[in-house]
């Protein structure tokens, strides 16, 4: 853990002094080792085959805050490295995080990103701003160029719920970011990933402002299966293993994840709509 | 003039001076409950005394208030370095109050000063029984209490009341209504009991029906219902972990420095403003 430990037994100056709220701050003095993008890559090597490849998110906004859903495909190349790797996290109580590319990169920044919520929360007795969270993954996003250069790219989307929106009717906001830390809030929706494109597309002609949620779940997975169809790398509904889309919302009330029943109901019927008429 | 002092006038003058610095503050409880722990503190400032550590672990401290926020800092920033390098059920309230006894032990015997602070680490198990209190002073010394525990001035006249009175299979009602009694028993004038409201305590409870984190504070309404005893709270009513953000600036601040002239909005609402803030700092309060 943290280097210099005093040989009296007492905790570091640096866990001790008034210092930073920030997790990721304190860690670049108490254990710099632990943070992503610190690691030295060899020059001039592309490591962007090696590790497996998270691939599409969609998130869209509804009237009573966001929905958020990743398909389960992780590649490597142009085999399958993984069938049911989970790509939507709760960031915290009100917000959501997925990460398409490099998947050991994106869950660790993931990971730390909860971290840095939750510290920040506990050292100020206080949620930080829906805003001031996007900076932050924004910040930490561009920590880690020098790695995106050499093939370990990462991109997360974020959204949430907002506590205190400057307009009452905006409660459910999306964030995207590229590469370079570049933070962009998008509206009604957004997508990241390989299979972005096509599953934006599909958005494009069936998004409405003001849905519900329930609508938001159907459209989130009828992008996904759009953005599979036309992508390899995206999975979609994989009905003989029962492996579904996460599709995760974040309204006032909450973070909530979908159970199995509820998505297996929804992927459903948008395979067996799919059956009647292929384009959807 | 003095030019030699032995080490033990030397530590018992320390003591001395930690004991009288955590004396002159208001105190604290920290009760188990059928529901989990019960953390009071008696403090009409909006600075806190008692904070969430971990997913199972708060903090309850009384005494100089940046002596004691300095240590919570460090503990919260322990538990998440651990937690995130190795597993969220790998941080305990056992390793965090080691940490606490190192450090305070240090400072007792290393420096001029010592701390005027007495702390609670508290982690609540699956049962009464499973929870762990420990109570750490200021020279160091760690004491693992058995189900309920008292800090700062008078805390011995307070725990005569909790030790008689205290039942582990209490509910929250009842639990506050034992703490709220325990802090008001004394510091009245000539002995009489003061009845404390809800404007006075800080509440908190780590339950242990909650999965991930437990730590709750109760304020507001919610607390006012508790303490009138006559009503339970619903669980969701219970508050949350804290404070929503406040309000966005009206503009990004890079469209333009110039202020913008506007009502402004309501922020969240603090407990009571207008009590002086460094009421908490353990001398005179």
């Amino acid at each position: 853990m943290a280097r210099d430990f005093d040989p009296s037994g007492r905790l570091p100056d640096f866990f001790t002094n008034a210092g930073t709220s920030s997790f990721t701050q304190f860690l670049t003095h108490a254990a710099p080792e632990l943070l992503p993008g610190r690691r030295p890559l060899p020059p001039g090597l592309s490591a962007g085959d090696v590790a497996p490849h998270g691939t599409t998110i969609v998130a869209l906004t509804t009237a009573e805050g966001v929905v958020m859903a990743g398909d389960r495909r992780a590649t490597m190349g142009n085999l399958i490295a993984s069938r049911d790797i989970e790509k939507v996290h709760p960031a915290d109580a009100h917000s959501l995080i997925g990460i398409a590319g490099t998947a050991g990169i994106g869950i660790e920044l993931m990971r730390l990103f909860q971290v840095e919520l939750e510290h920040y929360e506990k050292i100020e007795g206080m949620m930080l701003s829906l805003d001031g969270k996007a900076n932050r993954l924004a910040g930490m996003v561009r920590g880690n160029l020098g790695a995106a250069l050499q093939g370990l790219a990462v991109v997360p989307l974020f959204a949430g719920y907002d506590l205190s929106p400057a307009d009452p009717a905006k409660v459910g906001r999306i964030f995207s970011f590229d590469v370079a830390g570049g933070l962009y809030e998008e509206t009604g929706y957004d997508s990241i990933g390989s299979g972005s494109l096509f599953a934006k597309s599909a958005l494009k002609k069936k998004y409405r402002p003001g849905i519900s949620t329930d609508e938001a779940v159907r459209l989130a997975v009828e992008a996904l299966y759009d953005a599979a169809d036309d992508d390899t790398a995206t999975g979609g509904p994989d009905l003989t293993r029962k492996i579904y889309p996460v599709v995760m919302s974040a309204t006032a009330q909450g973070t909530h994840r979908l159970s199995e029943e509820e998505i297996n109901a929804v992927a459903e019927q948008v395979v067996a709509g799919r059956m009647e008429n292929p384009g959807g | 003039m003095q030019f030699y002092a032995s080490p033990e006038q030397v530590q018992r003058d320390r003591s001395e001076y930690a004991r009288k610095g955590i004396a002159r503050g208001r105190s604290a409880v920290v009760l188990t409950y059928e529901g989990g722990i019960l953390l009071v503190a008696e403090n009409i400032t909006t600075l806190r005394k008692i904070s969430e550590i971990y997913d199972k672990i708060g903090f309850a401290a009384v005494g100089r208030y940046n002596e004691f926020e300095s240590l919570r800092r460090a503990g919260i920033r322990m538990a998440d370095v651990n937690g995130y390098s190795y597993d969220r059920r790998d941080v305990t309230g056992r390793g965090l109050a080691n940490a606490y006894t190192q450090t305070l032990g240090a400072i007792f015997s290393e420096t001029q000063k010592p701390y005027e602070v007495e702390i609670c680490v508290a982690q609540v198990g699956a049962s009464p029984e499973a929870d762990e209190l420990y109570r750490i002073t200021y020279d160091g010394s760690v004491m693992d209490e058995p189900g309920f525990m008292a800090m700062g001035g008078q805390a011995e006249a307070i725990s005569n009341v909790l030790r008689e009175r205290h039942d582990t299979n209490a509910g929250l009602t009842e639990a506050l209504a034992l703490a709220a009694e325990a802090l008001g028993s004394v510091g009245g004038e000539n002995g009489t009991p003061r009845r404390l409201e809800s404007k006075q305590l800080e509440v908190a409870v780590l339950d242990r029906r909650r999965k991930g984190r437990a730590f709750r504070r109760i304020a507001g309404q919610s607390l006012i219902t508790l303490l009138q005893g006559d009503a339970e709270v619903p669980e969701e009513k219970l508050g949350d972990v804290d404070a929503a953000p406040p309000p966005p600036a009206e503009d990004k601040p890079t469209v333009s420095a110039a202020p913008v002239l506007e009502e402004p909005r309501p922020g969240p609402k603090s407990d009571d403003p207008q009590e002086p803030a460094d009421d908490v700092n353990g001398d005179g309060s």
